[in-house]
Order: structure tokens, then sequence, then C-alpha cells
């Protein structure tokens, strides 16, 4: 007779069986969890019918009737509910891909200053990081707003640091080029840059594979990504206007403006986030045994090769993971736009929740939305580990 | 004896000043190469651009005395007038003038209640009465009602006592719970597993606000007729809604950290879940885990500022109201100055606290 480790012994009674009280502890939490659920939505619709609300998402195709200052596709307050709040998604978005470019760059200088072998630049890397990370965000970001509104002077004495740029207290103007029909053809030599560089590496790997010679691909890359942009700009006509801010009045014609508001969330996004980063990217590098250094310098390898081929590889397997959860953290941290006044997606929601009383409905819509887009960002970033982490491993 | 004597001068040698010594340092840590030197003259001008300003602006310059705003106007430093006359609000709100004693004496109960749940040797069952005392004490005087002290309702707490109670209760409670969560996340039950996980993930993908607005404007409608629960009771169960997912993840690194030879164990002694999980499992992947929690109770000591936006009056919410009178408004740095140092004092002492931990449970690992 085999026994097996699931057997009941006989003399246990049923209720002391593994697997029964497995399943019944199963039911319980289901029935409990069902239980809550039915009571909130039983006491919710309750409540509404009393309050009169009607549910449903039909609200959002209602007129607005306010005005969102800074719109990325036009708006007027005629349009409808929902086109607010795609207006508002956009400024979000807008924000977070800034601010997760900068902050990445901006945490990776300090992250390697703080590793740096002069002590100067080293402490006050330090000293950064400890102060930023132990201050909130929403007093960072209310100190950037302050500062911007009430310390920098007004469009009349607007600073004018480089030409073209004007920083005041309505926020930065800088130049931007001026789009016009021509400068489409440098897109398109641009385009085919691009694909002319993905055969190249393509080639030069397969070369490397055969014959052992390396290639300066990423030189070659850039050098065809240029040349072919140059060309098309060049087909078009060569157009090079540029539309530079003026001051005019109360304010900047031409150019493009940054409200006091998005520079506000921006730097204090930026500055926040950044200080984490730094601390990310120290560890991974730091996770890198140096014996791996010597070994890739025993075999003769020069510095950059170092970095690029040894390092860096094995520092990402290290970075990737936490960096996912601190872009996560910085858009989800682009919400606190609200307290400053910048019309991202929460903010404009709550506009909506207070017009129209659709508490439920806001809510739930801030919740898909947030959701959604984390889960984009997330499984963009394991499919980016996976590409990075060692081969054969599970994760 | 005299073939002992010195008959040649002794050989004197130069002080190894290049090798050891502060010259010797600056050589080595600032100056070893010519970027390096480059490097540091442009951070030692920075900081000559910036140091002396800041100390001129931060205290030589400053005003100190006064009591009204017309102290500081002529003032080219930091107006710290505003401090003096500001502080009681910036530190308790709107809470009863005469009364603010209490919030004080109450937060100082909790601080040391804090410090001490953070010293390893007091851990033990004594600790747990001491907060058993001390909530209830807590809640006494800062509510009052009986034994003397007037009622204080709790829609004029504010300021650090609120920010503290906030923290603290959000921490407290939700690790508990953060805990089952983890272990349900491992559970071998599936129901449980799929419930953890999706309360989990879902908790985390959606920022601290949409938690918070859910929190002022959909509790009421959740609950029965002719039941209201107040704005700050349903702020804290948010906080402590939101704060247990990120700390079940954490829990969740350690449980996963623990040896699978520990679990084993327990099966092998013939422990039930529950008898190997708390005696066996438990103790020793929370230590594990306990630098990571302190980081994450800084996370929540910060994110308690939120609170601002659903219009409860924490620390920062006063700090930056008793700069919304416009005869103060210019002296807003130094407002928020005194919130950053406030706010950095508690969240830095903390970092370095769970750097200690670290050092200590760390020695204590090492067989």
């Amino acid at each position: 007779m085999t026994l097996r480790a699931t057997d009941r012994p006989s003399g246990v009674p049923w209720y002391n069986d593994e697997k029964t009280r497995g399943v019944l502890y199963q039911v319980v939490l289901l029935a409990v969890v069902l239980f809550v659920g039915w009571w909130l939505v039983s006491n919710t619709l309750r409540n509404l019918e009393q309050r009169q609300i009607s549910t449903g998402f039909g609200f959002l195709w209602r007129e607005a009737g306010f005005a969102i200052a800074e719109q990325r596709i036009r708006f007027e307050p005629t349009d409808s509910y929902a086109r607010a709040l795609i207006v508002g998604l956009l400024n979000t978005l807008e924000v977070s891909a800034i601010g997760i470019v900068l902050a990445t760059l901006l945490g990776t200088v300090v992250g390697v200053a703080r590793l740096s072998t002069n002590w100067l630049i080293a402490r006050l890397a330090t000293v950064y990081v400890e102060v930023v990370r132990n201050i909130p965000l929403l007093l960072q970001l209310f100190f950037w707003y302050a500062f911007i509104t009430q310390s920098l002077p007004g469009v009349r004495e607007a600073l004018h640091p480089l030409p073209g740029v004007f920083l005041s207290n309505r926020g930065l103007a800088v130049p931007v080029p001026e789009f016009n029909e021509g400068q489409a053809w440098a897109l398109v030599g641009g385009a085919i840059g691009i694909a002319a560089s993905i055969f190249l590496a393509r080639w030069a790997r397969k070369r490397q594979d055969a014959t052992g010679q390396p290639f300066p691909t990423i030189f070659a890359a850039l050098g065809l990504i240029i040349v072919f942009s140059f060309i098309g700009w060049l087909i078009g006509g060569a157009h090079s206007a540029l539309s530079i801010p003026e001051k005019s009045g109360f304010g900047f014609s031409g150019g493009a403006e940054l409200s006091p508001e998005f520079a506000a969330l921006l730097i204090g996004l930026t500055v926040y986030t950044a200080a984490f980063i730094a601390e990310i990217v120290r560890g991974g590098v730091l996770a890198v045994a140096y014996g791996q250094t010597e070994a890739a310098m025993a075999l003769g390898l020069k510095s950059g090769l170092v970095m690029r081929l040894i390092l860096l590889p094995q520092a990402l397997r290290v970075i990737v993971p936490p960096m996912t959860s601190q872009y996560l953290n910085l858009f989800k941290n682009s919400t606190l736009a609200i307290a400053i006044g910048f019309r991202d997606f929460v903010s404009v929601d709550d506009t909506v929740m207070n017009q129209t009383g659709q508490a439920i409905e806001c809510v739930a819509l801030i919740m898909a939305v947030y959701l959604t887009v984390s889960l984009l960002i997330s499984s963009f970033m394991n499919w980016y580990n996976n590409k990075v982490a060692l081969r054969g491993s599970t994760r | 004896m005299s073939a002992m004597d010195h008959t040649e001068e002794p050989v004197v040698l130069a002080p190894p000043g290049l090798q050891i010594g502060p010259v010797a340092w600056c050589r080595k840590n600032l100056f070893s190469s010519i970027p390096n030197t480059l490097l540091t003259l442009l951070a030692l001008f920075l900081l000559w651009k910036l140091i002396p300003p800041l100390l001129d602006w931060l205290l030589f310059s400053a005003v100190f005395s006064g009591s009204s705003p017309d102290a500081c106007k002529d003032a080219v430093g930091a107006c710290w007038t505003l401090i003096g006359v500001k502080h009681r609000f910036m530190l308790f709100g709107f809470y009863t003038y005469d009364e603010q004693w209490r919030p004080l004496i109450a937060t100082v109960i909790l601080l040391c209640l804090i410090c001490g749940s953070g010293y390893p040797k007091f851990w033990g069952k004594k600790l747990g009465v001491a907060w058993l005392i001390g909530l209830p004490l807590f809640g006494w005087l800062m509510w009052g009602g009986f034994w003397g002290l007037p009622l204080v309702e709790t829609d004029k707490w504010g300021g650090l006592p609120l920010t503290v109670v906030l923290a603290a209760v959000g921490i407290v409670v939700s690790f508990p719970l953060g805990v089952l969560l983890a272990l349900g996340r491992r559970s071998a039950l599936p129901a449980i597993r799929t419930v953890s996980t999706a309360y989990i993930e879902l908790i985390r993908g959606v920022p601290l606000i949409s938690v918070l607005f859910m929190a002022s404007v959909m509790f009421p409608l959740f609950l029965p007729e002719g039941v209201t629960i107040n704005k700050l009771l349903r702020a804290q169960v948010g906080i402590i809604l939101f704060t247990a997912a990120y700390q079940a993840e954490t829990v969740r690194g350690g449980l996963q950290a623990l040896p699978k030879g520990q679990y084993e164990a327990g099966n092998a002694l013939g422990l039930s879940y529950w008898q190997s999980t708390l005696l066996i499992v438990l103790p020793q992947s929370l230590k594990l885990v306990i630098p990571s929690l302190v980081n994450q109770f800084i996370s929540t000591f910060k994110d308690t500022s939120l609170v601002l936006i659903i219009g409860l009056y924490d620390f920062l919410t006063t700090t930056r109201t008793a700069v919304a009178d416009p005869a103060w408004q210019p002296f807003y740095v130094e407002s928020y100055a005194f919130a950053a140092i406030v706010y950095f004092g508690f969240c830095f002492s903390m970092s370095r606290y769970s750097q200690f931990l670290e050092r200590r449970l760390g020695a204590q690992g090492r067989r």
C-alpha cells in the first residue's frame, strides 16, 4: 500500500483535513469578498437613488463649459467632457514622458558622480540625493511653482540667458523650428537613414560572427541618419526658419511657451525622481564585481569597450527592474499637478467631477487610465528587461 | 660602547608630506588628473558663488525679531519673523489656541513611542503594552471630552500632530494587513492568491490621489444611510489601504528570500501552516526586510502630505496657509524652508536608522 502525503490518516476528523480546510478557507474568503462587494454596491445604489444621481458614462458627451489653459489638441468650452479628459491625458503623458527622459539623464549623471573618485563631486552628489529624497515631492513642487511665479521677473524684465530664450514669471519661452512642408522630407530622409542603419547593424553583426572583424556600427549609423536627414532637408528646399519668441505686451509671441505650472511640475518631478534613479544607477554599477573590469582589461579591451560590452550589460540587469518602478512612480506622481494648477488628467477629471457630481465614474476613470498606462509602461520595461536579462534565466 | 656611537650624521628624510597628510589627500582626491582638477575647480567656484549668499540670507542679513511683516520690509535676508509669529499655527493648525499644549504632549508621547519601537533592545511584549497605553492616551489628549479636557473635534486638528498621526497609524495598521496580503499572494490556495494579487496590483497601479479621492468622495456613498465617518478617518483609511499594498510587496520580498529549507523544516516538524508561519517564516523573513520596511515608512510619511488635496490641514497645508496672507506672501521661501527642515529631520533620521539597523542585523546574521 502506498501512502500519499495528501491522504488523511485515519482518525483525523474531516475538518482537520488539509484539503477540506483549503477549500473551506477559499469559500469563506470569496463569500466575504462577495458580501462586502454586494453590500457596498447596494448601499451606493440606494444612496445614488436618494440623491437622484444618475449612473453611467453618458455625461461624458455633454458640453464641458470650461476652458483648459494648456492644450495639445484644440479644445473649446463647447467641446465635450470626453475631449477635455483627453486634453488632460495628453498633458499628463507629455509631462511624464519628458520627465522620464530628463530624470534618467540627471539621475545617471548624479549616480556616476556619487561614485566619482573626486571627493568634492561625490560629496555634492550625496548631499543632493539626501536632501531631495527626504523632502516630500509636494513641498518641492510648491517651492518651484512659488519660485517661478513670485521670484522670477515679469515679462518686461524677463531673464535672457541665451538668445531667444526668455525666463519670466510667465514661464519659459524657447525658439522652435517653424514647421514647413519641406521639412517633411528631412523626416523621410531620417527614416531612410534609420532603416539603412538597421540593415547595416545586421550585416556588421553577421560579419563579426563570421570573421571576428568588428565594425564601428554606432558611428556609421549616426552618420547615415544625419546624412540622409540632411539630404532630405536639401530636397525639401532647405528651410531653416526658427520661430523666435519676442516680447509683446504682457506676453510673448512666437516660439514655444512652457507655462509656470508645466515648468514647475517638470522641474519638480525630474529633480525628485533623479535622486532615486541616482541611487539605482550607483547600486547597479557597484553590483558588477571589480574582477569583471580587470578581466576585460586583461583581455585587452579599451575602456570605452569595457563600459559598453562588460559593465553596462551587467549593470543594466540590476538597474532595469527598480528603474521601472521609478518610471511608474514619476508617472503616478505627475498627478500632484492638481496642487499647483497644471491641467493634467486628474485635475481635469476633478473639475468634471465637481461640475457633474459623477464621483464614482470620475474616480473609476482615473483608476482605469492610470492602471492602463502603468501596465503599458511595466510591460514595455519587462520586455526590455527580458532583452538584457541573462540568457536562460527565468527573470 | 664606542662601537655603538653614531659617528655619521643621521640621514634626515623629508617629511612624507606628499604621501600622507592634507596635501597628499587633496592631490589624491581632488586633483588626481586634469579633468578631475577642472571638476574640482568648477565645484569650488559654484560653492563660492552659492554658499556665502546663502549663509548671508539665512543668518547674517536675516531678521529674527518683530511681530509683523513690516519688520522685514527692508530686509535683504530671510524673514524669520514669519516663523516666530506663525509657528503656533504652522505646528498645530486650527486647534483651539489655549489647548495647544495637548497636541504638543500627545505628539511627544507618540514620537517617544515611535523612537522606542526603533530600539532593538525594547522589542518585546512590553513594547506592545506601551503602544496599547500610549495610543489611547494620545487619543484622549487630542480629542478630550472627558476627565476634565474639553472636546476638540477632528476637523480642528491640524499641523504636525495630524501628519504624525496619519503616518503612525497608517504604518501601524497597514503593517499586519500588508503581511496578510503578502502571505495571501504566496498562498497555495488559488482563490486567496488571486484576491491578494488583484488587490496589490490594483492599488500599486493607481496613484495615491485616486485612492484619497475615493476615500473623500466615494466612501460616503458606500455606507448605509445615516452612517457618516469623518474626513480624517476617511483619509486615514485611504492611506492604510494604499500603504498595505506596498508593504505587502516588501514583505513578499522577504518571504521569497528565505531559503526553502526553512519552510520544509517547519513542515517536517509537523507544524501547522500558522505555526510554521508565525514561529519560523515571519520572524526570519521580516528581519530580512526591515531596512526596506523603514524606507517604506519614509515614503508613507512623505505621502501624508497629499491629504492637502482633499482639504485636510496637515503640516504642509498649515505652512502653506501661513503665507497665504498677502502681507506674508513674499516670505514663502522661509515658510517652505521651515517645512522642509522638519520633514527632512524626520525622514533623514529614519533613513539613518534604517542604515543602523542594516548594519546591526547584518552583523547578527553573519556567523
